[in-house]
């Protein structure tokens, strides 16, 4: 795919957008792509990366990139018109079982944290279309790192944490006065798993159903090589092909 | 045009070129990214009598061009292949060659004689070189006389093509490779991964849940290519070439080594669709070079 756009966004983040001469695939939310680097001599394996959004009307993908080793760094390095091999779609994305009834449509949360916020945005986008309000939860340590409000401010209702408190409530997401003043149908979370775990645990407690986005260390990204397994109720299944998307219940995350 | 087809024993492959147990999955996987009826074959996800869960994750470690896996035979058990995805690959025109393994000589027999029913499996590859479990695997894999003894054991029951992968992680090559080749083993492949060890520096502690793992991918490929080479002056039965094979090129060097075949392992992680692009660029190296068939590559190497 060719680069269309590479947007450096503050400190270690950057959005690219990439286009293709083929109409994009269908892609769903919570769905990931397999990106070569061949910029990085490091780097050997490709790196799966969450669909951030599908700009439908400009035939885009967008990827939201954090640099932390030389893999990211080096997809940071792209340009415009420089080309990107990528494996797509690929995945089990988010779900949703209730509809978006007029007269009390499902309270929906999507909480991110970190790089983490990035496939809630094209699930946001995707559950405002099918009718949903979505209300997202964004935390990050300070406040530019709470990336990409204007866009999630799109789809639905923001709320923040950052942990010296430079926006939105100060603390972690699951400190939210949100998630004791409302109460909702369905939480959907991506972000690191210390984050995520907090996150199962209150969902648990609360008897909320929720779903959380793993990041296994992946090798082929499509079910051969079995090396992303993670321990779930059924056995070890691999989180690329299985996931990356799992309900909470599936995971041995109770405890 | 050359001819590609070559022989493994009374198996008759279209083209020299195979991808390699624990990295195809059960070739459906890849279905999405190209044909792969266009294979020679398809040595499918190691398969043991019992189900196996596998080592706990983390299981994987990028390395300099390659990778460390301790997978450790995660499968369903044969009998679930049988009745569960036999069916599904079963009529895919290419061969499916399925990787036995087992943790004691009569699971490895029990195995074998299962896959000896099916009528579509024209031949099995022992697995006597896995780095990642416990008991059995490369245990057999390691002297000449495990090796003989597991080899000597199937032999009788397996009537079939019976190709034994080999380990590396061994001081002389060849005398396991004799050894399978006397208990009448039709073809070896090799290598199998190279017992390696990855540390996370901040945490002071190993990568891999179970500390080692099989090393594999580009870095592999010299010392898998010497084995090759020094093999086929040891036995007179076909071998199968791999070890981080990535390209046409490093497909012909294990051929003119005296390789007969190939298998593709790592790299169909990096580019899904190596296996045809190492097709391809063998049979423009034969028609380039004047060779009318591929099995004149074998052991071509000029000294």
């Amino acid at each position: 795919m060719t680069v269309t756009e590479n947007i450096s966004l503050h400190g270690s983040y950057c959005l690219l957008k990439l286009t293709s001469l083929q109409i994009l695939p269908d892609m769903y939310p919570g769905q990931f792509v397999q990106v070569r680097i061949e910029k990085s001599s490091t780097t050997f394996l490709r790196r799966p990366i969450s669909i951030h959004y599908v700009d439908r009307k400009n035939n885009e993908l967008w990827l939201l990139i954090r640099k932390i080793g030389d893999a990211t760094r080096a997809i940071t390095q792209y340009r415009t018109g420089d080309q990107l091999n990528l494996l797509l779609p690929l995945g089990k994305g988010f779900t949703i079982s209730q509809r978006p009834v007029t007269a009390d449509k499902p309270k929906l949360l999507l909480i991110g944290g970190g790089v983490g916020v990035a496939p809630l945005l094209f699930w946001g986008a995707y559950l405002k279309d099918a009718g949903f309000d979505p209300f997202f939860l964004l935390g990050a340590r300070t406040k530019e790192e709470l990336l990409q409000l204007e866009h999630f401010r799109k789809w639905g209702t923001v709320h923040t944490t950052t942990e010296d408190g430079s926006h939105g409530e100060k603390g972690f997401v699951t400190q939210h006065s949100i998630l004791k003043n409302m109460r909702f149908d369905h939480l959907y979370t991506c972000g690191p798993k210390p984050m995520m775990m907090a996150v199962a645990k209150y969902a648990f407690s609360a008897s909320i159903p929720c779903e959380v986005s793993l990041e296994n260390t992946m090798a082929c990204g499509i079910g051969a090589c079995l090396c992303c397994v993670e321990d779930t109720v059924g056995g070890n299944v691999c989180v690329c092909t299985e996931g990356p998307v799992f309900n909470i219940n599936k995971l041995k995350w109770q405890n | 045009m050359a001819e590609l087809r070559i022989n493994i024993g009374e198996l008759s492959l279209r083209n020299p070129v195979t991808t390699a147990s624990g990295t195809f999955g059960y070739g459906t996987e890849y279905a999405d990214f190209m044909d792969i009826e266009r294979l020679g074959g398809i040595f499918v996800k190691g398969t043991t009598l019992e189900p196996r869960e596998g080592n706990p994750y983390p299981r994987m470690a990028e390395t300099s061009a390659g990778m460390l896996n301790a997978v450790g035979l995660q499968n369903k058990g044969a009998d679930y292949f049988i009745h569960s995805i036999y069916p599904g690959i079963k009529d895919l025109n290419t061969h499916i060659i399925v990787n036995v393994s087992g943790s004691s000589i009569e699971s490895y027999v029990a195995c074998a004689q299962k896959m000896a029913g099916l009528e579509k499996i024209p031949a099995i590859e022992l697995n006597i070189s896995c780095p990642n479990v416990k008991k059995g695997g490369m245990a057999f894999g390691v002297t000449p006389a495990g090796a003989a003894e597991v080899v000597r054991a199937v032999r009788k029951i397996y009537p079939k093509v019976l190709i034994v992968k080999l380990s590396p992680n061994v001081t002389d090559i060849t005398e396991i490779a004799r050894a399978v080749e006397a208990e009448g083993a039709d073809a070896v492949s090799l290598i199998n991964t190279f017992l390696g060890l990855a540390i996370d520096v901040k945490r002071r502690k190993p990568v891999l849940s179970t500390i080692t793992g099989g090393l594999s991918g580009p870095c592999i490929k010299p010392i898998a290519l010497r084995m090759v080479w020094q093999t086929y002056q040891a036995v007179k039965i076909p071998i199968i070439g791999l070890g981080g094979i990535a390209s046409w090129e490093d497909a012909v060097e294990f051929l003119l080594a005296g390789a007969s075949a190939v298998q593709i392992g790592t790299s169909n992680f990096i580019d899904p669709t190596t296996s045809l692009k190492v097709i391809h660029g063998i049979e423009a190296y034969c028609n380039e070079f004047g060779f009318r068939s591929v099995s004149e590559l074998t052991g071509a190497l000029m000294q």
